[in-house]
């Protein structure tokens, strides 16, 4: 009997829409870049590589982690926030505002691991939130989603932050073998969650947690725990992406770092064909959803179209992602 | 959303390895079928494949006007991809769907719904905060200038439910009612004022005696107004009660139609199994007597158990190699019993011993710790993981036990999970296929082979067979067994009598949250488990009633 079943299986037809859900970025991704060879000047430049890939690090970064969060079945609206407070912080530390510290690169090191670390304490207490109480991931972080950008202001007193520190803007500006550094970054990260989810049982949990959380508790997962983790990733990814920005800027205003980056996150998650609504998750995916949402972008502006107009082709990239999906899990 | 079970595996019925050939199923019965014009629906030669594995093949099928017309077969035979076909749900590839005289083309529940064929699911969809008037007329609210017509609605669901015998306060939340009255706005709901036919999906699953007593009176009232019924069920006692006529479907065909007064339920087994079978005849479960000599020590003791009403006070024991079987109504609280024992729920009192030693889990990874397993009686929102394939289902809980440092064996995995494939005979294309597309026996199967991998000192199995064709239930069964032989101490709940009068070595019945009697197999008689179900003892201890 499995000779027969794995002989329909091979001879399955083909349907389109379940190949769509599946390469469908990657198709999208691959015309896309076929079609600003054709049509946009100086496309085929390392520059143009470079403006790209820099772009498209910080959603790729606060992705990562919301890939995780959605593959649990929640969400995270606070990473734009959190960006803003990590921000705010790492310049008062390393200008020593809080404390002076005579030795830069300790003041730098200080700066980067207490301003990610705070935003990963933000994180664990969304996943608090969520896991102890049991409140709506929407409405849990919705409470920093406002709160946190207000602390990021109290913080800076609503000042701009203006400096010119190259220990520190090395993740931003820097080159590691040619390389910016934040896209060396933004690559690790991908990998390490890609591996995570796939070949780790903490990876195999979310799934189950995001599939069914019930099952999962009765099989003796720590759904908590796991709940309380991948928040606190994603805040982590949110400060470390908050860094690279204000690196690149060389100031920080709590008012604009991170700006709806969580709807960028989101968005970027949904093209790339994470289900919403939890129990399957895909980063590499998630990684060519931002790309391809980033080069639709460059692509339309490169070309004379304005920004405002861009915004709307990114809707409708949206919606065409979710709907390939949904009319792939119809047979 | 409603999980769909995939019904595409076709191929031999696999019995733990012995491969039984079938007959082919007459062509001459497909073809004497859909000539008959006095029938309100006909579908002729149906096929439907799925991903290239083919789920129906030439199925055919007719009701007459005003006919009760059960639809039986194992899990993956072909019903609910029928059933969906006929409701627009999926569309069919091939054949004809002749209804109310016409050619009939939906291409969604809805359509169906309007031009007269309602569905009544397993499970009731309704709303529980919101008015009796609010859930019947959902979706198709009566409308004055734009405005709800609140009056014209609540008068419309009293009508609806008068129809019923049904008198309830319709501007009242649903909760507030009893499940019998909800199951009853459930059907008032789907069935509406313009059913032409009703087609109830295994309705009787969830419900008790008595709900299934009022069930029965409202397909017989249909059945007087001329609407015909559909009626899927695994229990075969329920076809003889309301059906006229029954149709058989095996491996995607339907084998075979028969007046319910010609056939009998040996009959009904051996057509959907395609061959005789011996057992129906001396034994109705595959449990068959066991020998007592192999049983241990008691592993699991539990001393007065309580929570709130529904357990109040509960006392029972497992030793190893035994078979405990609870027995109770629904409501008896066997299920909340068991989830004490998991660490789902906590007790307010009792006491629990486990091997020896004091046992009180706060969590059901620590009664896993200890060596329980727990398969759950709500297979789809409690134990399967629908998007997760068979091996990672399987490998659930052992998972963290199986890996390096947080990295997952993925060989010794395999290995585990094939040689549970093999053992239970789960039929799937492999290990990466997903649970979803599985039947529920298969599912149930994975679900076992989640615990077993985990080689537990006692395994709760809460209904074990309930959902799944005859087949896979005699194979779980005799697979219980073979696991008690082996030495592991099983708690299984039924809601079926038989089953636990069979398979338990003991049974202690459950009521009303208080566990009232202690059967030995020998003393284990229908009459005296029913007896102390519903009465709370044994006929003859004084002092039972007052």
């Amino acid at each position: 009997m499995t000779d027969t079943a794995r002989q329909q299986l091979i001879s399955r037809p083909f349907d389109p829409f379940d190949f769509m859900a599946r390469y469908g970025t990657l198709i999208a991704l691959a015309l896309l870049i076929l079609f600003n060879f054709a049509f946009t000047r100086n496309f085929a430049t390392m520059q143009t590589l470079n403006v790209n890939l820099t772009q498209v690090c910080t959603i790729v970064i606060v992705a990562v982690g919301m890939t995780l969060v959605i593959a649990t079945g929640g969400i995270d609206l606070s990473v734009g926030s959190l960006m803003a407070i990590s921000g705010a912080l790492a310049p008062m530390i390393f200008l020593g505002k809080i404390v002076p510290i005579g030795n830069v690169a300790l003041a730098v090191a200080a700066a980067m691991i207490i301003a990610v670390g705070v935003a990963g304490l933000f994180g664990l207490f969304n996943g608090w939130l969520i896991a102890r109480f049991r409140i709506q991931p929407i409405v849990a972080t919705l409470i920093l989603f406002i709160a946190g950008r207000g602390i990021a202001q109290v913080l800076t007193n609503g000042n701009l932050q203006t400096f010119r520190v190259p220990q520190f803007q090395w993740i931003g500006l820097g080159r590691l073998f040619g390389i910016p550094v934040q896209v060396v970054l933004m690559v690790l990260l991908v990998i390490a969650a890609a591996w995570m989810l796939k070949r780790t049982v903490f990876g195999r949990q979310i799934i189950a947690v995001g599939g069914n959380e019930r099952a999962a508790e009765l099989s003796g997962i720590a759904v908590s725990r796991v709940k309380l983790v991948v928040y606190t990733i994603s805040g982590l990814c949110a400060g470390i992406a908050g860094l690279v920005v204000i690196a690149i800027n060389s100031s920080s205003d709590a008012n604009l770092v991170g700006m709806g980056m969580e709807l960028d996150a989101i968005a970027a998650v949904a093209v790339g064909g994470t289900l919403l609504s939890g129990g399957k998750a895909t980063i590499i995916g998630t990684l060519l959803g931002a790309m391809t949402i980033q080069l639709v972008r460059y692509t339309l502006l490169a070309n004379g179209v304005p920004d405002a107009a861009a915004l709307v082709v990114k809707a409708g990239i949206i919606v065409l992602a979710v709907w390939i999906q949904q009319q792939g899990r119809r047979t | 959303m409603i999980l769909r079970l995939a019904s595409a595996l076709i191929g031999r019925w696999l019995f733990f390895g012995i491969s039984i050939a079938m007959p082919e199923p007459s062509d001459a019965f497909r073809i004497g079928f859909a000539m008959n014009t006095d029938n309100l629906l006909s579908m002729t030669a149906i096929d439907k494949r799925f991903a290239g594995i083919p789920a129906l093949s030439g199925a055919s099928f007719a009701v007459g006007r005003g006919e009760v017309h059960a639809l039986i077969g194992q899990n993956g035979a072909g019903k609910s991809t029928l059933i969906k076909v006929l409701t627009g749900y999926y569309k069919r590839d091939a054949g004809e769907v002749v209804f109310d005289g016409k050619p009939f083309e939906v291409s969604s529940p809805q359509q169906a719904q309007a031009s007269g064929i309602s569905t009544i699911y397993q499970e009731i969809n309704l709303v529980p905060y919101r008015s009796i008037t609010e859930n019947i007329c959902l979706g198709r609210e009566a409308r004055r200038c734009g405005l709800l017509d609140w009056k014209r609605m609540h008068q419309e669901a009293e009508a609806l439910l008068q129809r019923f015998n049904v008198r309830a306060d319709v501007r009242r939340p649903l909760m507030e009612f009893n499940t019998a009255t909800q199951q009853m706005v459930a059907i008032a709901r789907a069935i509406g004022f313009s059913a032409k036919l009703v087609i109830m999906d295994e309705p009787t699953s969830s419900l008790d005696e008595r709900e299934v007593a009022v069930l029965f009176n409202v397909i017989r009232q249909l059945k007087q107004e001329g609407v015909s019924v559909v009626f899927v069920s695994h229990k075969l006692d329920e076809l003889y009660e309301v059906c006229d006529r029954v149709t058989i479907m095996r491996d995607g065909r339907t084998v075979k139609t028969a007046a319910m007064n010609e056939i009998d339920k040996i009959g009904l087994v051996s057509a959907m199994l395609g061959r005789a079978i011996e057992r129906a005849e001396g034994h109705a479960t595959a449990f068959s007597d066991r020998d007592e000599k192999k049983i241990g020590k008691v592993l699991l003791s539990a001393e007065n158990l309580a929570i709130n009403q529904i357990v109040q006070d509960v006392s029972f024991n497992v030793r190893s190699g035994e078979i405990a079987g609870f027995a109770g109504l629904l409501g008896a609280g066997r299920t909340e019993t068991a989830r004490l024992v998991f660490g789902i729920d906590r007790p307010r009192a009792g006491t629990m011993i486990f091997n020896g030693q004091t046992f009180d889990p706060n969590k059901p990874s620590d009664a896993i710790a200890a060596g329980m397993g727990f398969c759950t009686e709500d297979r789809k929102s409690e134990g399967i993981v629908p998007d997760m394939s068979v091996a990672e289902n399987m490998m659930l809980a052992l998972m963290p036990k199986l890996s390096k440092s947080g990295v997952i064996d993925e060989k010794a995995q395999r290995d585990i999970v094939e040689r549970f494939i093999r053992q239970l005979g789960i039929k799937c294309s492999g290990p990466d296929q997903k649970v979803r597309e599985l039947s529920g026996g298969n599912q149930q199967k994975v679900l076992l082979g989640r615990w077993l991998a985990m080689n537990p000192r006692l395994l709760i199995l809460d209904e074990p067979t309930r959902g799944i064709d005859v087949g896979a239930k005699a194979e779980i069964q005799a697979l219980i067994k073979t696991l008690a032989d082996q030495g592991l101490a099983v708690l299984m709940i039924s809601s079926e009598l038989e089953e636990v009068i069979e398979g338990a070595d003991r049974v202690f019945v459950l009521r009303e949250g208080i566990s009232v009697a202690e059967f030995d197999r020998d003393e284990a008689t229908e009459d005296a488990v029913m007896s102390a179900m519903a009465h709370g003892s044994a006929p003859t201890v004084a002092g039972a009633a007052p």
